[in-house]
Parts: structure tokens; C-alpha cells; sequence
């Protein structure tokens, strides 16, 4: 008789994830799924719209990574306002975006790696929840507790300076984007009083780097065999191969290295990507045309933009990078635990390139916006923080959106999360019948190394627990244990 | 006295904006009324760098929507938590913001939780609050408006 483990966060209003983890007769895992239900009503709700409100629109999706729905719809707008595919900008427009972008990655991944990640490697991912959580850092390490405070607030205030404001923020504008940065915004954000300044930005950054790879040093079997398995891998790189968050061209290179999408343009995306619908998840699964559904599936997020790249354009990342290459000796990586890894040094490199933009003079003056021959369809990409964002648009003749299509980092990484769930379970409950916290966690740590984006949109309060349950084929409960939110 | 008034939610929900709507109404209000020394600050949810942000006040006020079985609106005091880290929590509760902002400024301010019961939360043009929300919004306003000379003396506690 087999038997059933659902982990499953009840929530209210946006999608919401569960695990369930079969047993067979033996009590091994037999197959193990996550399954989400994500909001993906967003598509309907701006048709009719006119097409110059979707930048600020698409903002009601996500609390959590606005900047970057906002970004991606910008891009997709500049081609239908005739400003270009992503390359078409003024200096001004083009810079201002970017500094806004690196400032979401920035605060983004620094709010990944010590709120949700290091509490699992400083204390153990079956070590004692009481105090496995940022305030456990901050009694434990306070230095990285200070480090994560204040760096996630730089980045919020390189937000507030390029989108206008912290909610709602209407920067980027349809061909550019709607203001300058000021002295006062400059001065304040390249020397701040200690530590709101870029230079600790980038010391911060390093140190952490350092504390990672002294733990992993020390933890290899965790870090190398936790939930690691191949994959193929794609991501925006620029022309020229180097890495770029904000524009470039579709790159995607298998476990091998080889190329299995060769450097396209994004406007053409849906002659290489195409989306399985699964009877057991809301969420779609997208795969390479070129390859097929089966195996044509791949990952996304930091660990598969070091693996498409061919080098980092800023000193510091650049170094960093060649170590992580060669620790693989030059092929891709497919450790989801080296997701972290790949994440510190992306918030290096994204604190070295809002330096060196906080001092390029074209953020101060210069034209905002550019216009061109209108078209009737866009398609706007970026490496957001969890990965590939696609934005497509169509409009009608009276400017209203009559077509909306995302594929968001989170679905991109649907079958890779599968399948890293799949290993921690195998790994952690094998011959099990009741579940421990340990074992509930070991598979969040399995997920939450993609840092999926999925119960964030409202945030009302009440309870978000987490709920495991046993039950055997007939429906029966064996086990439950609950984790309150 | 340096007090801080802190909503969050996503204003593009409906009721998941009351704590929005709460700091904007408050904030005019406040400056009708010649108050000194209350800020205001607002975000789609909490995080960990609001323990810097309360860090520097005598007395915080979130203010939140809420789906719990409330009458109109309810105020509690805010104890220290410790969150687990959940599924993949990328906010975090007042309480925590709290024992973060104790744990590294060894320090932390008087901190009290309005939630303001919401109904509707869905992704729907033209329609802001609900009837119910607005009218728990109202109600919340006139009680904090009524109770700030009395919160804004040394030794008030709720």
C-alpha cells in the first residue's frame, strides 16, 4: 500500500506551494512533486488596458520583485513606442534603468542569502528552528545580521532613487524613463556616512563571498551533493558573451556546455521556448522546442547565468567567477547548493556596477526618452533575481492591450525544482513514515536555493503555516505536523 | 517622543491597501494638526531592514490589514519574535522586526500592531477598499486621532 506526505503552506489569496512525497510499501520515496499555485490571472487583467500603464501595473503581481516586472514591461513598451529592442535608448534611459535593476538584484539577493539561506548552513539544516532564522544570526553573528540590514536598505534607496518612490514606482517610462538622478541622490549613495556607502557595499559583498567559501571548504558534502543533479541552463548574455542582467541576447548551454540556443534575439522566443501544461500543477513547464518537453527543460536564476557566461564585465565578480569555473573546471554547474555561491557573486558584481554608474555623468543630465515608428507587439526580458523574466505584449488601434504573455523566473524553474525536491526527499525520508522537522526542512532547502517567488503578492495578516501530512492510499492520516507562519 | 507610524500591503489589492491608505490619511491629518515628531513610512511588507528604520523611535505603529475574525479594527502590542524561516518567506512579521532591532541596536522601541479588518484582496481595476474596509479604515483613524495626545505622553502604554 503506498503512502502519501503532503508539506503543504496554506495562504489565502495568491498562489501557494505543497509538497507531496509518496511512499511505496517499503516506506521509500517513491516520486515526490511540487506543486504551485501561482496567480496567473495577471494576463486578462491588463487586457484592455491602454499600453503605457503596464510598467506600473504590473506591479499589483509582486510585492517582492516589482522593480523587476515594472523593467520588463518598460522593455517590452520601448519596442511598441519604436525606442528599439532593449539596445535603442538614450545613455540617460539606458543607465538610469540599469543602476534601478542593480539595485533590485542587489537587495534582493542579500535578503536571500542571510534571511533564508545562511541560517540553514550556520545552524544546520536539521539544527534548532528556534534559532534558525535571522534573529538567530543576529544573536549568533551579529556582524553578518548588521551586513544584511543595512545592505538590503542601500539597495532599497538606489530603488527609491531611480523608480521615485518604494511602492508604485514609475521611473521607467515607455522609451525611457522619467527623471534624472540628482547630486544630493549621487552624493548620498556613492559616500554616504559609514556604512551607506558604495565602497562598503562592495567590502560587504566581498566578505560575505569569503564566508561562503570558508564554509564550504568546510562543508563539501553539503554543498556539492545536496539536491545536485544536470541540467541545461539558459540566460540573457550580452552580444559579446559577457554577463548582462539587463539586455542581451538568449543563451542556453547544456550540462555539458555545449550551446542549445545560440545567442537569439528574445523577440523570437516562442519559435525556442514553448510551456507543458501537467495535470498536477497550476504552474506550466516551459522547455527548448529544439530539444523537446522531456528533456528539453532547464534552469534559470544565478547558478545557470554563471554557467552560460563567458566572463564577468567588473574586476572583482570576474575574479570570483574564474574560481567558481574552475571548480567545475570549466563546465557548467549543476550543484543547487552553488546557487548561493553564484548569488554572492552577483551581488558583488551588481555593487560594482551601480559604482560605476552612481559616477557616470550621463544619470545627472542628457535626453530621458526616445520614441520611434510604432508597432503593435513587444517583448521585454530580463535576468531578474530569481531568473529569465519574460514580458510580451500586443495592442490594438485604440492602444489598448489586447495580448499579455509572462514566463516568470519561478515557472522557469518549475522542473528543476521538481527535481531537486525529488532528491532531498530521497535523500532525507527514505524509510520513513513520520516527519521530523529536519526532513521538512531539508526539502524547503532543496526549493528555496532557486528562492521561488510564490505567497508574496498580499500579505494580509493571518496564518501562513507550513503542513505536512501523512496519508496512505485510502486517504488515511498517519502523521501531520504543522509549522506556524 | 519620536513616534512611527509604518503600513504595508499591496495597494493594487484592494483591502490589502488599508495599511497604505491608513499612513496617507494619517500623514495629512498630522500635518493639519501641527504634530512634531511623528514620521511616516510605508512598504508592500516588512523586512529586515525596517529594524533599522524603527530603530530611532520611542513608539511604532504597523499598521496592517487583516483577514483575522476582528470587530472593524483591533490594536495589540507587539511582542519580540523569532520567526522560523518558512517556505519561502520573503517578508517578515513585526515581531521579528522588533527582536532584530533589539538583537542589534540593543535597543528597541514601544511597538504596537493595528490591524484593520480587509475583506476583498483580488487584482481588480476600478475597485479599491471595500465599503466595510473604508469604513473600518474611518473608524481606526478617529481612534488613533482621539488617542495620540494621550499616546504621546511618556508612560502610555495600550
Amino acid at each position: 500500500m503506498s503512502k502519501k506526505i503532503t508539506i503543504e503552506p496554506v495562504t489565502r489569496v495568491e498562489g501557494h506551494g505543497k509538497v507531496t512525497i509518496h511512499l511505496d510499501d517499503n516506506n521509500q520515496v517513491e516520486q515526490s512533486r511540487l506543486h504551485i499555485v501561482e496567480f496567473r490571472g495577471f494576463e486578462r487583467f491588463v487586457q484592455g488596458r491602454p499600453y503605457w500603464e503596464a510598467p506600473v501595473l504590473v506591479q499589483r503581481l509582486c510585492g517582492i520583485c516589482p522593480v523587476s516586472h515594472h523593467l520588463a514591461a518598460a522593455k517590452a513598451l520601448d519596442v511598441i513606442v519604436g525606442a528599439g529592442t532593449g539596445d535603442g535608448l538614450t545613455p540617460t534611459g539606458d543607465k538610469m534603468r540599469r543602476l534601478m535593476h542593480y539595485g533590485q538584484m542587489f537587495q534582493s539577493h542579500v535578503l536571500h542569502f542571510f534571511h533564508l539561506a545562511s541560517p540553514d548552513l550556520l545552524f544546520g539544516i536539521d539544527g534548532d528552528p528556534a534559532l534558525r532564522n535571522v534573529v538567530g544570526i543576529a544573536i549568533k553573528h551579529k556582524e553578518l545580521a548588521v551586513q544584511a540590514v543595512m545592505m538590503r536598505k542601500y539597495g532599497q534607496e538606489i530603488i527609491k532613487a531611480t523608480a521615485g518612490k518604494k511602492i508604485h514606482g514609475t521611473g521607467a517610462i515607455p522609451g525611457g524613463i522619467n527623471k534624472h538622478l540628482t547630486q544630493a541622490e549621487k552624493d548620498y549613495l556613492l559616500n554616504g556616512d559609514d556604512p551607506m556607502n558604495i565602497d562598503k557595499m562592495i567590502d560587504w559583498s566581498l566578505g560575505a563571498l569569503e564566508f561562503f567559501k570558508g564554509y564550504h571548504a568546510q562543508n563539501k558534502d553539503l554543498i556539492d551533493k545536496f539536491a545536485a543533479f544536470p541540467s541545461s541552463h539558459v540566460s540573457l548574455v550580452r552580444k559579446d558573451g559577457a554577463m548582462d542582467l539587463y539586455h542581451g541576447v538568449l543563451r542556453g548551454v547544456d550540462s555539458e556546455g555545449n550551446k542549445v540556443l545560440n545567442d537569439v534575439d528574445y523577440q523570437d522566443y516562442l519559435q525556442y521556448i514553448d510551456e507543458e501544461v501537467k495535470s498536477w500543477s497550476y504552474m506550466k513547464f516551459p522547455y527548448l522546442r529544439s530539444i523537446g518537453k522531456k528533456d528539453g527543460w532547464y534552469r534559470v536564476g544565478p547558478l545557470a547565468r554563471m554557467n552560460t557566461c563567458d566572463f564577468i564585465p567588473s574586476p572583482l565578480a570576474q575574479k570570483e567567477f574564474e574560481i567558481f569555473q574552475a571548480y567545475t573546471n570549466g563546465k557548467p554547474n549543476g550543484m543547487s547548493m552553488h546557487m548561493h555561491w553564484a548569488r554572492l557573486i552577483e551581488i558583488l558584481h551588481s555593487a560594482e556596477m551601480m559604482k560605476e554608474l552612481l559616477n557616470d555623468p550621463d544619470l545627472m543630465s542628457g535626453e530621458l526618452t526616445v520614441t520611434g515608428t510604432k508597432g503593435r507587439e513587444g517583448v521585454g526580458l530580463l535576468e531578474a533575481p530569481r531568473g529569465t523574466l519574460f514580458h510580451h505584449y500586443r495592442i490594438n488601434n485604440d492602444d489598448q492591450i489586447e495580448m499579455a504573455n509572462l514566463i516568470v523566473s519561478t515557472t522557469n524553474n518549475n522542473t528543476p525544482m521538481n527535481t531537486a525536491v525529488n532528491l532531498a526527499a530521497k535523500q532525507f525520508m527514505n524509510g520513513q513514515t513520520e516527519i521530523t522537522e529536519g526532513m521538512m526542512n531539508a526539502v524547503e532547502v532543496a526549493i528555496r536555493a532557486y528562492d521561488p517567488c510564490l505567497s508574496c503578492a498580499t500579505h494580509a495578516l493571518g496564518k501562513m503555516p507550513l503542513e505536512a501530512i501523512i496519508l496512505d492510499a485510502n486517504g488515511k492520516e498517519l502523521d501531520r505536523k504543522l509549522k506556524n507562519g | 517622543m519620536k513616534i512611527l507610524f509604518y503600513g504595508y500591503g499591496n495597494p493594487g489589492r484592494q483591502d490589502d491597501a488599508l495599511g497604505i491608505r491608513f499612513i496617507e490619511q494619517m500623514e495629512i491629518w498630522i500635518k493639519k494638526n501641527g504634530y512634531k515628531n511623528i514620521s511616516f513610512d510605508s512598504n508592500y511588507q516588512l523586512n529586515i531592514e525596517d529594524a533599522d528604520t524603527i530603530s530611532e523611535h520611542d513608539i511604532v505603529f504597523f499598521v496592517d490589514a487583516s483577514m483575522e475574525q476582528l470587530e472593524g479594527f483591533i490594536v495589540t502590542e507587539v511582542e519580540h519574535s523569532n520567526a522560523q524561516v518558512e517556505f519561502t518567506m520573503h517578508a517578515i512579521s513585526p515581531g521579528v522586526v522588533l527582536s532584530l532591532c533589539k538583537q542589534i541596536y540593543e535597543k528597541a522601541p514601544q511597538a504596537y500592531l493595528l490591524h484593520i479588518k480587509g475583506f476583498e484582496w483580488e487584482l481588480e481595476f476600478n475597485k479599491g477598499l471595500t465599503e466595510q474596509g473604508e469604513k473600518n479604515l474611518d473608524e481606526a483613524l478617529k481612534f488613533i486621532q482621539n488617542k495620540l495626545p494621550e499616546i504621546m505622553r511618556d508612560s502610555f502604554k495600550f
